[in-house]
């Protein structure tokens, strides 16, 4: 049989142990979807897969079994699906036109969770509306707070809410619930001082527990909603490593536009040998250097006033 | 006297106010929720009668507007001491039937129980209150077994209808303007609820032997001892005092007074280092005991009003009126039948 791997794995279908056998890859960027694409994933799991579906790490699905000649007809059925999560495609019944920029993936976010800072879907949904489709191998993910659920730091882009707390001495019973809070949950950034907490910005990581724990709404939430921007975080094989730092209350806007900032900066540099075509962003700021890749990603990009940049950057990982 | 009464006239009436009153009201702050993009009611000052909420209860109550969370009794030089100035304005207070019942309890203990309290007095005496007309009770409600679902000591009420408002106005002064603004007059009462999903019996025979049942020993660890229920309890009073010496000076600083929690920690310590009710289960036993038995045994009436707040904001979904309702069970259990 005559099938194209690499037009295959672009289309979001893999080469797998079994001759002639795929497997289709379905995103669901930022991790929530209406129930009702549930019977469409499970027809086509039974009508052209072996009949299971894998829970990917990626948020996704992957149905195995599927064999190589039925790819149009699953695409075709993928349609709805496609259309519903509000995937840029580029030929209506064609399936995913890319497959190399990954699921952008997020915890449950502010629709669920009480501390989550945001809306994780939407912002995941946005961000894959900017970026999607593409080739390159970008990992993005997006967490309601500081706890990190979705594990952001693992990401090229790590995305974590933030709310500016805001306090009002009015309200202020003396309790100390939020200094107790801040101290064992979170990093220490409040201390009582003549009765009432007194904020160190310096340790502040906007996690909101504070906002949470006062029992008279002295402590309340900013409107603006801020983040922090962690970068080049990556597991595999050659140099695993944390995302490290970047932004602190940084906005979405500003977040967006690093991201695709960085896209052009990787279609610069990129190794043109890499394997597949994929290179972790890292391994590129490696050899480029950091103030290069600082000069692509802050190109035309207005932080705001409150967001604190770290400087240097710097990333060590495991090495073997 | 009773009128009915569109949004127009009704916002007529209250920019006339403007001049003597700040007006408060349940309001809808958006994004004033502890939780992301969530709203919150509670009481804020109103312009205008569209920005009442009627149709959801205030998470904290009416109390926030009437007595001052910290409030400065004065301040202090190493000479000297200067009470600050009243507010400027008195205040009209929108409020529902529960809430109206509250202000007869808090009256009771800022100014019958011995010398009256000067700072309470001279906020008190500038209050006007508009009873909010109720025409369905909330989940949590038990305002009917407390017996606090028809208070009448209003100035005015407010009933919302399809088309505007019927307005009960026994304060003549405030019933003339609607006369002269042209507004039909016609018989109103207050909108009461008579029936609450949410009943509450309590035993005859409640004493203090209650203290030995079991049912408290389940709250040590459910209870959190955060104090929600307090703050927003529209019958809590009880404040702590603090002297705060300005750090510059060292000798110069201010008394204020500052709300309190009797579920929260401190609140018993007492000088040379005594600290009572450690468990979380003694404080809700005290609690219940004074808003269902002793502030009674003192007052001939019971100081909680069913208004269920305690019940919707408690984080740990520990219900105050259940308790209640168990309070039959603990003394059967003491009593030995």
């Amino acid at each position: 049989m005559d099938t194209n791997t690499a037009a295959l794995k672009k289309n979001a279908f893999r080469v797998t142990k079994e001759r002639n056998v795929t497997c289709i890859r379905i995103r669901v960027p930022g991790g929530h979807l209406e129930a009702k694409y549930l019977p469409v994933l499970q027809e086509i799991a039974e009508k052209y897969g072996n009949g299971t579906l894998h829970i990917t790490n990626r948020q996704g699905f992957e149905i195995p079994g599927i064999s190589f000649e039925k790819m149009p007809e699953v695409n075709a059925a993928l349609q709805s699906i496609i259309e519903g999560l509000e995937i840029n495609q580029e030929e209506e019944g064609a399936g995913y036109p890319a497959a190399g920029t990954r699921n952008i993936i997020g915890c449950i976010g502010n629709r669920v969770c009480p501390y989550g800072n945001y809306d994780t879907t939407a912002l995941a949904k946005r961000i894959e509306k900017a970026v999607f489709p593409n080739d390159l191998h970008f990992k993005i993910a997006v967490t309601g707070c500081h706890n990190d659920c979705a594990k952001v730091r693992m990401h090229d882009f790590g995305i974590m809410g933030m709310t500016l707390p805001r306090f009002d001495a009015d309200r202020c019973v003396s309790c100390g619930a939020c200094v107790k809070k801040c101290q064992k949950k979170s990093t220490g950034a409040l201390t009582l001082s003549n009765f009432r907490p007194v904020r160190d910005p310096k340790k502040c990581i906007g996690c909101g527990e504070c906002v949470l724990a006062c029992p008279n709404h002295a402590w309340s939430r900013s409107e603006e909603k801020y983040f922090r921007l962690t970068l080049l975080g990556r597991s595999g094989k050659k140099n695993p490593r944390m995302g490290e730092n970047f932004v602190k209350w940084i906005d979405e806007d500003s977040i967006v536009k690093i991201i695709l900032n960085t896209y052009d900066y990787v279609k610069e540099y990129i190794d043109p040998d890499a394997p597949g075509g994929k290179e972790h962003i890292g391994y590129i700021v490696d050899r480029t250097g950091v103030e290069e890749f600082l000069k692509w990603a802050l190109k035309d990009v207005t932080l705001p006033e409150i967001a604190e940049v770290t400087k240097p950057l710097y990333w060590k990982g495991v090495e073997y | 006297m009773g009128f009915h009464v569109n949004a127009q006239q009704f916002d007529q009436w209250l920019a006339g106010l403007k001049e003597d009153y700040d007006v408060y009201a349940p309001v809808c702050i958006r994004g004033g929720s502890i939780y992301s993009d969530a709203d919150c009611i509670r009481y804020g000052k109103i312009d205008r009668i569209e920005d009442v909420v009627f149709d959801k209860k205030s998470e904290y109550s009416f109390k926030e507007a009437m007595i001052p969370v910290s409030e400065t009794l004065f301040y202090f030089t190493e000479e000297d001491c200067t009470v600050p100035p009243a507010r400027k304005k008195g205040a009209v207070i929108f409020l529902r039937s529960c809430d109206l019942s509250a202000v007869q309890r808090l009256d009771d203990m800022y100014l019958g129980n011995g010398p009256e309290d000067f700072y309470y007095e001279r906020i008190r005496s500038r209050i006007r209150f508009v009873l909010m007309g109720c025409s369905k009770s909330f989940d949590s409600c038990f305002c009917v077994s407390m017996g606090t679902n028809t208070a009448s000591r209003y100035d005015l009420c407010v009933n919302v209808r399809t088309d505007g408002f019927a307005v009960d106005c026994p304060n003549r002064e405030w019933a003339e303007f609607f006369m002269h603004c042209g507004c039909e007059e016609q018989p109103v009462t207050p909108d009461r609820v008579t029936e609450n999903r949410t009943k509450v019996t309590l035993p005859e025979n409640l004493s203090t032997e209650v203290y030995r049942a079991s049912l408290w020993d389940e709250y040590n660890k459910r209870c959190i001892n955060c104090g929600r229920c307090n703050f927003v309890c529209p019958t809590c009073t009880c404040f702590t005092m603090q002297d705060l010496f300005y750090t510059e000076n060292g000798k110069v600083g201010e008394r204020r007074r500052v709300w309190a929690s009797c579920m929260v920690d401190g609140f018993t310590d007492v000088a040379g280092g005594g600290s009572y009710r450690k468990k979380n289960g003694e404080r809700m036993r005290f609690k219940v005991m004074h808003k269902v038995f002793d502030y009674k045994e003192r007052n001939g009436y019971h100081m909680c009003v069913g208004c269920g707040r305690c019940d919707d904001i408690c984080p740990e979904y520990i219900s105050f009126s259940r308790i209640l309702n168990r309070l039959e069970d603990g003394m059967k259990e003491v009593s030995g039948s």
